[in-house]
């Protein structure tokens, strides 16, 4: 091969490269703007007044700069988000604390307490885990009907409670086995008690794992509208994703409240998602990879 | 001895109050909308003792549930198996492709954030963002405005609006959602592939191509199939996307399993017929609930 033939064919190669380059960003940027005009256009509309939005898109008037926050003012005072709001963290706080506090206590003895029936126990939350809470709903909710927990924030607790339990013993139990056996050992030598080494040693140690768990049902519970819909029947009770809902119902094409309304609701997980993305991402692959 | 026993016993009062909880919500439960699914009528306690009937008249005599007699076959369950193939294809198909390309950019971060960000919202506000871009109004839907930009012929068309269109409108959202979790997935074991199999196979003259499907693939199964199972769950048990943007409409057109359990229940007010769907929901569910447990089994012989 001459040094002419080689030097082509070497341009040839890097043309290749830089088509397949060419290629992988138009295919990721296409995408990832795929990902974000949705919300993006919606986010545009809610600082647009109810005449702008009828007389152009949105997209015709990125630029024009006529924002306003009256939509925001409007959905959180005349539509009642500020206290959807409210009751959304009323719901939400205990409904992410109890669970970790029960599952990790189920969590514990699964994972290092010898007793009979333990391996069964724990491929029956492997199985609840994937049990669809329709099968559930019926009974659940006559049996709140009958001790007076319907449309009361304890009876909802203890739903979010229940139902994030599975995945809240699932998570600690794979992460507590994994820590070193040793430890175990010599506190037991040094004669600790199964309590001392789950509140000196297990949770310590835990608390990425706690992290993660705590994020994802915080958020699952904020963003929760069937179980909100089904057992707390109470409009002064209701959290976010119903008033959106309500509004949808009474306003569906007033734009400039439903996409206010909208980013209020999602105004909380987009800020732990973007504070604390890292948990986020560490349990998702936690549950995969151990899973 | 003594000492022996009282931890065994002891290691019962961890799990107690975790087990009367998971009793009460969901084993028990379980068992009784088996027993509702053997009642009709109106009214949230059922009396009326019918037997199968609700079955039946679920799986021969309900146009909404399974119609067979006509092409194409429709109803709830046939557009579950719909939102199964192209729901859990979509998702892991751009999850997978954003994983594996992402990770030869300098932006990669933001790529993955954009993507993953529909996780993190509720399903309610990402059905208020569909109905919005998927709007037939011309300043409203960005959807009709890119196709309208591109085919000025073309009239809007109201995705969510028409038979023929809805459940793919309604799967393309919740692909918009689920993408992150597969991506994610996908994107921390195809980082944790051994990079030096990868280098060698390219060594030895494969390129990309051959050595994404003959090399880094099957090298990625258990992720793959771990996602594939999660989104199939996902598409069995999906709701709150179908009931906000459609309330299973135009006519019962974008009813799926998940969703007409609740409608037949709590709009409907049919307490049996409802609890029968939920049970044919969660036979459907089985077989993944068994896999489940044979995976979970085969590590723990491993450990």
């Amino acid at each position: 091969m001459t040094t002419q033939a080689r030097r082509s064919a070497g341009i040839a190669e890097r043309l290749v490269k830089a088509t397949n380059r060419g290629v992988v960003h138009i295919v990721l940027v296409g995408l990832g703007l795929m990902w974000l005009v949705p919300t993006l256009g919606l986010f545009v509309t809610s600082l647009r007044t109810r005449p702008d939005i009828a007389a152009s898109g949105w997209w015709t008037a990125l630029f024009q700069f006529r924002y306003t926050v009256g939509n925001y003012l409007e959905v959180l005072e005349a539509r009642n988000f500020g206290g959807g709001f409210i009751n959304s963290f009323i719901i939400s706080i205990p409904s992410t604390i109890f669970p970790i506090v029960i599952g990790a206590f189920a969590a514990y003895a699964l994972a290092w307490l010898k007793f009979r029936g333990r391996d069964v126990l724990f491929l029956a939350v492997i199985a609840m885990l994937v049990v669809p809470l329709q099968t559930t709903w019926v009974p659940v909710l006559q049996m709140f009907n009958l001790f007076n927990l319907t449309g009361t924030y304890p009876g909802i607790w203890l739903a979010h409670t229940a139902y994030g339990l599975p995945f809240a013993i699932f998570l600690l139990r794979n992460f507590f086995v994994g820590l070193p056996k040793e430890l175990f050992d010599s506190a037991k030598i040094d004669g600790a008690s199964d309590l001392g080494i789950f509140f000196r040693i297990v949770v310590p140690l835990s608390v990425p794992a706690i992290a993660s768990l705590a994020i994802f049902q915080f958020t699952w519970v904020w963003n929760d509208l069937m179980n909100a819909l089904i057992f707390l029947q109470d409009p002064a009770k209701y959290p976010l994703t119903r008033s959106i809902q309500n509004l949808l119902g009474q306003f569906g094409s007033e734009w400039h409240l439903l996409a206010a309304g909208a980013f209020v609701t999602m105004s909380m997980p987009l800020l732990v998602f973007f504070s604390l993305q890292r948990y986020f991402v560490r349990g998702i692959t936690a549950g995969a990879v151990k899973g | 001895m003594l000492t022996r026993a009282r931890r065994r016993s002891g290691a019962w009062l961890y799990i107690i109050p975790a087990g009367i909880l998971l009793i009460a919500f969901l084993v028990y439960p379980v068992v009784r909308t088996l027993w509702l699914s053997f009642f009709g009528g109106l009214g949230f306690n059922p009396t009326e003792f019918v037997g199968l009937d609700n079955y039946i008249r679920l799986l021969t005599n309900d146009r909404l549930f399974l119609k067979l007699d006509e092409l194409p076959p429709s109803g709830a369950m046939i557009n579950t198996v719909l939102w199964i193939v192209l729901f859990t294809s979509g998702s892991l198909g751009i999850g997978m492709l954003v994983a594996v390309l992402a990770d030869k950019v300098r932006y990669e971060p933001i790529v993955k954030a954009a993507i993953f960000l529909p996780m993190v919202i509720s399903a309610t506000a990402a059905s208020v963002i569909f109905r919005f871009v998927y709007s037939p109004d011309r300043t409203i839907g960005v959807l009709n405005a890119v196709l309208t930009g591109i085919f000025p012929d073309l009239e809007p068309v109201p995705w969510l609006g028409r038979i023929s269109l809805v459940n793919y409108a309604v799967i393309g959202a919740g692909i918009w959602i689920f993408t992150g979790l597969a991506m994610t997935v996908l994107s921390a074991a195809y980082k944790s592939l051994d990079k030096e199999v990868l280098e060698a196979s390219q060594v030895d003259g494969a390129n990309a191509w051959q050595a994404f499907w003959r090399v880094s693939m099957p090298m990625m199964a258990q992720p793959i199939v771990f996602v594939a199972i999660y989104l199939i769950i996902t598409s069995l048990k999906m709701i709150d996307l179908v009931l906000v943007m459609t309330e299973g409409g135009p006519r019962g057109a974008s009813r799926i399993i998940g969703f007409t359990m609740y409608w037949e229940v709590f709009n409907n007010g049919l307490v049996g017929y409802g609890s029968a769907v939920a049970i044919i929901l969660l036979v459907l569910m089985t077989p993944v609930i068994i896999i489940q447990i044979r995976r979970v089994r085969a590590e723990q012989a491993l450990r």
